[in-house]
Order: C-alpha cells, then sequence, then structure tokens
C-alpha cells in the first residue's frame, strides 16, 4: 500500500503544503507567497506573519485538491532548514501540532534537498551534478557515499540575492528574475563587469557593487540587465563546467528557482553538451519553493524511517547541506 | 599544446578578454613558479592570437588517481609536499587560484607537477591566500572525503614548514573566515543553541 505524506515548506516568502505518495506522485501542491513591498527584500517578522496568516487555508487546500482526508496520511514532513528563523518557526509548528494530533511520524527535511530530489522525480536524473539556485544557495554538488559533496558554491551572496538586490535597486517588481531576464531580452549592448571565479566557487558581491554604481550613473537599466546575466551567468556556467570535468558526471541536474531563467539553461545546455552530459532542469512548476519538494522528499526519508521526536524537532536556520545524511541513494 | 577556445556561453567581448589574460597569466606565472621552486611543465611558445600555449608533456596520473591508491605514510609524505609547494608560491607572491587534485600530476618519477595556472595571480594579500587553502580543503572535503582530515592536517603541516608558522596560522585563520562568510556555515551555532 502507498504511504502518503504532507509536506509543508516555510523556509522564507513561500509557505507551501503538499501531499505525495511514495510512488512518486505529487497529488496536490498549495502555496502562496509573501510579497515584500517595492523596494524592499524580506522581512522576516513580516513574512512569518504572512505565513501564520494562510497556512490553514494552504493546508485545507493541499488536503482538497488531493483527494486525501487526514486520518489516511502516514507522516508530516517538515523542511527544519535552513531558512529564515521566524517564517521555519510556524512551519514547523504546525508540522508538530498535526503530527502529534495524527499520532503519525514527525520528518525532519533539508530544505535543498527537497529541491534536488523533486528535481530527480520530475527528470529522471540519476547520479547528477547538481546545480541548486536558489534564494539560499548557489551550490554545485555530487552525491558520494550517503553525502551531497559540495564541489563549488559562492563565497559570498547567492545568484538569486544578486539578482533580487539589483531587481530591488532598480525598482523592478518582486520577484526580481523574471523581471531582470524580460528586460535584458531587448538589449544586445554589453557592459564590462567584474567577473570573478575562484576554481569551482563564484564571488558576486563586486559584481553587485559595480553594477549597482553603474545603476546610479544612469546606464540604461536593459543594457545593464542583460550584462549582469551574462556576467553572472556565465560565471556560474564556467564553475560548473569546471566541477563537471573533476567529478566526471554524465548529467546536469537544474534546480531551484533561478533554475526557470531561460537564457541561464542555455549556457549550462552548452557546457552539458561539449562535456557529452545530458542537461536537465526541475520542471518549472516545482522550480521555485514549494510543498512538493518536502513532501516527496519526505516519502523518500519515510521509507528509511528517519524520523525526529518532537522535542528534538528544533529549526536549523544555518543547516548545511553537505551535513545531511542521505540513506535512500 | 593547451588552446584556450571561445566558449560559447560567454558572449564574445567577455570571453575574449578572458581568454587573453588568463592565457598569458597562465605562461607568465607557469615560468616563475619554477623559479619559486613549484615544478611545472616548461612553457616552449606561446601565440596570443589563439590563445594558444605549447609546454611539456607530462606522463603520470593526476594526483586524484594516485591519492587513493597510496598507502598512509605515501599519503602523508605527498600531502606535505603538496602543502610545501604552495607555501612556496604563496611566499613568491603567487596564488594558483584553482588548487584541486585535478591539478597535479604526478610523473613516473614521483616528481609532483602543478598546473592549470589560469586562475593565478599574483598576489601577496592573504585573503588571495586564504581563498587558496579554503579551495584546497574544499577539494578534499568534496572528492577525498574520507581522507580529508589526515591529508589537509598534512597539507598545512607542509605549508607550515615553508611560510613558517606564525604566517601559516595567519593565513588558516583568514581560511576559516572567507568559510564563514558563506551561506549556513556557522555549524557550532546550530548544534549548540536550541532554537524553538
Amino acid at each position: 500500500m502507498a504511504s502518503l505524506i504532507l509536506g509543508i515548506e516555510s523556509t522564507a516568502h513561500t509557505f507551501g503544503a503538499s501531499i505525495a505518495s511514495n510512488e512518486g506522485r505529487i497529488l496536490s501542491d498549495a502555496k502562496r507567497i509573501y510579497i515584500p513591498a517595492k523596494g524592499h527584500g524580506i522581512h522576516p517578522r513580516e513574512a512569518a506573519q504572512h505565513h501564520s496568516s494562510i497556512a490553514d487555508a494552504v493546508i485545507r487546500d493541499a488536503f482538497r485538491d488531493a483527494k486525501v482526508a487526514a486520518r489516511k496520511l502516514d507522516g508530516v514532513a517538515i523542511a527544519l532548514g535552513p531558512g529564515l528563523g521566524p517564517t521555519l518557526r510556524i512551519g514547523a509548528t504546525l508540522a508538530r501540532a498535526i503530527a502529534s494530533r495524527l499520532r503519525i511520524p514527525l520528518i525532519p527535511v533539508h530544505h535543498a534537498i527537497g529541491h534536488i530530489e523533486i528535481g530527480a522525480l520530475t527528470t529522471g536524473s540519476r547520479d547528477p551534478l547538481v546545480v541548486l539556485l536558489s534564494g539560499g544557495h548557489t551550490t554545485i554538488a555530487a552525491f558520494a557515499n550517503r553525502r551531497w559533496r559540495i564541489y563549488g558554491e559562492t563565497e559570498d551572496i547567492t545568484l538569486g540575492n544578486l539578482l533580487d538586490m539589483f531587481a530591488r535597486a532598480a525598482g523592478l517588481a518582486s520577484p526580481g528574475g523574471p523581471e531582470i531576464e524580460r528586460l535584458a531580452a531587448a538589449s544586445c549592448n554589453f557592459i564590462e563587469l567584474p567577473y570573478t571565479v575562484k576554481g569551482n566557487d563564484v564571488s558576486y558581491s563586486g559584481l553587485l557593487t559595480a553594477a549597482m554604481k553603474l545603476l546610479r550613473s544612469g546606464r540604461p537599466v536593459e543594457d545593464l540587465c542583460y550584462s549582469l546575466q551574462e556576467v553572472s551567468f556565465s560565471m556560474l556556467a564556467e564553475a560548473v563546467e569546471r566541477s563537471l570535468a573533476h567529478t566526471e558526471k554524465g548529467e546536469i541536474l537544474l534546480v531551484g528557482g533561478v533554475a526557470s531563467n531561460s537564457v541561464l539553461r542555455k549556457k549550462l545546455e552548452i557546457v552539458a553538451g561539449e562535456h557529452s552530459a545530458s542537461f536537465r532542469a526541475v520542471d518549472p512548476k516545482f522550480a521555485g519553493d514549494c510543498g512538493a519538494q518536502i513532501s516527496w522528499t519526505g516519502t523518500l526519508a519515510f521509507g528509511c524511517q528517519l524520523f525526529i521526536e518532537i522535542e528534538q524537532s528544533q529549526v536549523k536556520p544555518r543547516w548545511r547541506l553537505d551535513e545531511v545524511d542521505v540513506p535512500w541513494r | 599544446m593547451k588552446t584556450r577556445l571561445p566558449k560559447s556561453y560567454r558572449v564574445d567581448r567577455l570571453d575574449s578578454s578572458i581568454r587573453i589574460v588568463r592565457a598569458s597569466r597562465e605562461a607568465h606565472i607557469l615560468h616563475d613558479s619554477k623559479r619559486a621552486g613549484v615544478p611545472t611543465p616548461t612553457v616552449y611558445q606561446m601565440d596570443m592570437a589563439t590563445c594558444t600555449i605549447i609546454m611539456e608533456y607530462l606522463e603520470g596520473p593526476r594526483l586524484k588517481e594516485a591519492l587513493p591508491k597510496m598507502d598512509h605514510s605515501d599519503l602523508k609524505r605527498t600531502c606535505v609536499l603538496v602543502g610545501s609547494l604552495i607555501g612556496r608560491l604563496h611566499s613568491t607572491g603567487i596564488v594558483h587560484g584553482d588548487l584541486t587534485t585535478s591539478n597535479m600530476i604526478l610523473r613516473g618519477d614521483a616528481k609532483l607537477f602543478f598546473i592549470d595556472f589560469g586562475l593565478s595571480d599574483y598576489s601577496n594579500e592573504v585573503e588571495a591566500k586564504g581563498v587558496d587553502l579554503l579551495l584546497m580543503s574544499r577539494a578534499f572535503k568534496s572528492t577525498h572525503f574520507a581522507l580529508h582530515h589526515r591529508a589537509f592536517g598534512a597539507i598545512i603541516d607542509g605549508y607550515r614548514q615553508i611560510t613558517g608558522r606564525e604566517e601559516a596560522e595567519f593565513v588558516l585563520k583568514k581560511m576559516l573566515e572567507i568559510e564563514m562568510r558563506g551561506r549556513y556555515s556557522e555549524r557550532t551555532q546550530t548544534s549548540l543553541v536550541p532554537d524553538f
């Protein structure tokens, strides 16, 4: 008989709830996204207030869309980190309450592993070099001996941060990534910006500072969007290329919210092609933060009986990907 | 022969400036590293128009393949050697910029060569040296995870022998600081502070 897991995601601006079966079916994926005021970033406390005001409705939607009754659930998976403490606590509190009320296990899930597993599920990828690009991660990883090993990452801000912060400064609507992509498409006038690759690592803070300075000096925003994308994506593509050469993996799997950017996909596709590797990207439906990444990973952890006692289930805002044992791979 | 081919994922202007800078830097630093006492392939000729360097061919496995086959004492000796070579580079004001076990070749006569100086630079800044060590540490953590502690410890021993204790501590401290700058890296905090 199939096991059914409810997954709850609340690491940052998205509150998501989803039900998945261990046969690989996502039965529902409900979510609501906190949108900060124009020109502002996420305010953790306001995001938490947003989540607590809509959490109940989102969880109800997840049950309704899946046509599953609460008593049929086998476990509750919760993203315990990494992320913002205040928003993590909203999801964790609800997950603990549901698990204890239904007397079913609570399953801790690492948010980034959720991104990877939903990517693997929707693409059929088996042993990839993972490129994880979300708000909190710019990470290149591959699996070996029970853990995701990190081959490259950002040494300061993430690619998501870079795009968001630039979009905010330029007064673009949130989320900034798609807006930047739209404006960039209107230009092919390349402006030089700092390009910083260190081994398999990238560093984006100098690029952000330079782009902001040019923005204030009145350079056309389309040209800056175009150049910012070109430089930041090329840096990442190079770091990925180096990691691919070093790990000799045969697949690239792109996951996380920034995965939906088509300019970036194109660049990584070229890198994969030149190394005779295949290129896959997560289904755009599940690219951004969502409950499905947690419910599906929850079914995998459930199969290995990876449960956590409620007393032990404190949130982990700085939980590192390479600290998590993954027994199902 | 090493030709930096155009990367079609980069726009032309960006790509050509990167290739030219790297090819010329690699040729210069390959040469200067040798003078610092770090074995590198000898550069015979270079052609800036095509970003091509013609250099000595080295026969032997990459350290990445050789390390796992070594016994304890060979491993230790090799890692101390790696550390001392990094120390020699740094003491001469060179940072490699891409220290991985794929970029070191163990030639048939057991002589260890550093290759791939495309990301290298002339720098005496502790930040750049710290990044170099961080990249080395990461390479062991990801590719040779079972050996990481032993191997990296030996590398630091070798490094210290060249730079002296004080300088080595200084660079190591910077390395940890750079690591902390990254995301989600305050391990101790998460494990010590219960957060409900």
